[in-house]
């Protein structure tokens, strides 16, 4: 399916993944309770920081830096791999390959439909923020928001597309969940989900500059919280944007290649 | 039209002994073994045809099927559906095809029916209008009524079936392929999926392809037949060749007024089955007339009917023949 296609049904795609989404609400309430993660370590780091600053955080930015977290991971999470893996074992991939919808666009539909969900409860954090806080830490200007919105696009596609190499490697390993398990490890560490990447010591700080994960959480959440001047800006977005050009082709290609391999199991 | 040219599909296959050690040892070395799940079959589907797959469990009849829809990529063969590679899955071919099958589901389970139809209306692009009427012809013909406002996982099986079935149909497919459409489906069901399927390829001169253990399936729907035994054309023709080949004889089926000895059958052809007050005969085509004649004539019948064997019994003695073939053969 072109992509002009595929955007002229995403209307019907999105109400459809919605109100999938929608289906089950005691298990909405337990999704929205499994996402504080922020929260907890927002209370860790201030209980440490009441003392002393930590590196260049005091408890307010540690605050807004942990709320900022806890946004940009509900605007930029992705469940394919853990899809792909279940699909592909039960065969019911099979389905979604008889469609004219290319299933990289099509679970890519699917996720994003959770976003709107997924703003129930970000809107009021952000209310509860901007109240407490007050509404100088956002970012001032049209310019500023363009590029947040570039960098949390940019990270829920990296994020994207990890899940659908990790779940592309199913078809190749019979079961890609302990990958997506390793792949959960480096980025609660190199992301800055848990701890604010700034705070890394020197060699671990290079490392993750190397890896795609900062991308993810961490830029979004830095242009957010203006914690970056103009340049640091470009800088880092075009770099995120190169990570999803890379990630966008090697997907592509690992995808071609590992659905050759698809034994359509059960029925 | 289908066109199907020495197809092979052979599945690399591990294999290892049950228990712990082989358990242990399969971590770090494994034995794989390659099995021919399609092993070279050739043959050629005219577009409006109804063909009935038929073989026995593991027979290669699913896996031609995953072929002929793009699922499987052959190992090697050439295979074309109206005109397209299945493989290369490309939007055109998949636009023309639908395979359903009885154990896997393209219906969203948490959601009615209704919305699978509205997805897959926006997926292929179906104009509103001609989406609706062709609903409409759907829920008319499958008798769906108010169960596609009902969530999926709320519906009986039979139901889910029908809903299936409507699901795959939205973009009138000009290729269907079936895998076992009935199975699970109580009597009544299964002969209103049947009058559905025949009644759909005759309205739109759809193509189908039937895979189902069912022979009641295949004899109600499929004139020509295609078998398979391990991975190997045994048969292509119609049914009725295929009756007169494996099985020439007739079942004469006398059912008596009163109970009748073995002894009074004397002479009518070999006895397949007997109650005391019935007996289904096997007879020669040519002597079917006089054991007619002379049942009557000296037994107290008080119904008769002549049958061809059961297709269950004509596709074993088949599946044995061509086993024996084959061994004899190696």
């Amino acid at each position: 399916m072109s992509l002009a296609r595929a955007l002229k049904a995403s209307p019907t795609l999105f109400r459809v993944g919605f109100a999938g989404a929608v289906a089950y609400r005691a298990e909405l309430l337990v999704w929205m309770l499994s996402t504080t993660t922020p929260f907890v370590m927002l209370a860790l780091f201030s209980a440490v920081a009441a003392e002393q600053p930590i590196g260049n955080y005091d408890q307010r930015q540690l605050g807004l830096y942990f709320i900022a977290t806890f946004i940009v991971r509900q605007l930029t999470g992705s469940w394919a791999a853990w899809e792909i893996n279940f699909e592909v074992r039960q065969g019911t991939l099979s389905v979604r390959l008889l469609r004219p919808v290319h299933p990289i666009i099509g679970y890519a539909i699917e996720n994003l439909a959770a976003i709107p969900l997924r703003l129930i409860i970000v809107i009021p954090v952000v209310v509860g923020a901007i109240a407490y806080f007050g509404a100088g830490w956002l970012p001032s200007s049209a310019v500023k928001w363009a590029a947040f919105a570039a960098a949390a696009l940019g990270g829920w596609l990296i994020t994207y597309l990890i899940n659908v190499a990790i779940g592309s490697l199913s078809l190749y390993i019979e079961s890609s969940v302990k990958v997506l398990d390793v792949y959960l490890v480096l980025f609660f560490v190199f992301s800055g989900y848990t701890i604010p990447v700034d705070l890394f010591p020197g060699w671990l700080a290079t490392l993750g500059e190397w890896l795609p994960f900062r991308y993810q959480i961490a830029l979004p959440v830095q242009i957010l919280t203006s914690a970056h001047d103009t340049e640091a800006v470009a800088r880092e977005l075009v770099r995120q944007w190169a990570f999803v050009v890379g990630l966008l082709v090697t997907t592509s290609v690992l995808w071609q290649r590992a659905i050759r391999r698809y034994g359509a199991f059960g029925g | 039209m289908i066109d199907v040219r020495d197809l092979r599909k052979h599945y690399r296959v591990h294999r290892r002994a049950p228990g712990l050690w082989p358990a242990i040892r399969s971590v770090f070395s494994r034995t794989y073994e390659t099995v021919p799940a399609v092993d070279g079959i050739t043959f050629e589907i005219a577009e409006g045809e109804r063909v009935g797959f038929l073989g026995p469990n593991g027979a290669g009849k699913t896996t031609t099927l995953k072929v002929l829809s793009g699922l499987l990529h052959p190992t090697s063969g050439d295979v074309r559906v109206h005109g397209h590679v299945p493989k290369d899955r490309d939007d055109a071919f998949l636009r023309e095809i639908m395979l359903v099958t009885g154990q896997k589901q393209q219906l969203l389970w948490d959601l009615p029916p209704a919305d699978t139809f509205d997805l897959n209306r926006a997926i292929y692009d179906v104009p509103r209008a001609e989406f609706r009427k062709t609903v409409d012809e759907l829920v008319d013909l499958l008798d769906l009524g108010s169960l596609i406002d009902k969530p999926t996982r709320q519906l009986s099986l039979g139901e889910r079936m029908k809903c299936e079935l409507a699901a795959a149909l939205v973009h009138r497919p000009r290729v269907l392929f079936l895998d076992e459409p009935t199975i699970g489906l109580d009597v009544n069901m299964q002969t209103v999926v049947r009058s559905f399927i025949r009644t759909y390829n005759e309205r739109h001169r759809a193509t189908l392809v039937l895979t189902s253990h069912y022979m009641e399936d295949v004899a109600a729907l499929c004139p020509r037949v295609i078998v398979i035994d391990k991975g190997v054309l045994a048969y292509d023709g119609s049914l009725e060749q295929l009756s007169r080949r494996v099985r020439p004889e007739k079942h004469v089926v006398l059912r008596f007024s009163r109970e009748v000895d073995a002894a009074d059958l004397e002479g009518l052809g070999n006895v397949v089955t007997r109650e005391p007050a019935s007996v289904v005969l096997a007879v020669a085509p040519a002597d079917v007339t006089a054991v007619v004649s002379r049942a009557l004539a000296r037994l107290p019948v008080e119904d008769l009917t002549v049958q061809n064997p059961p297709l269950e019994e004509v596709m074993s003695e088949l599946f044995t023949r061509s086993r024996v073939e084959r061994e004899a053969a190696s």
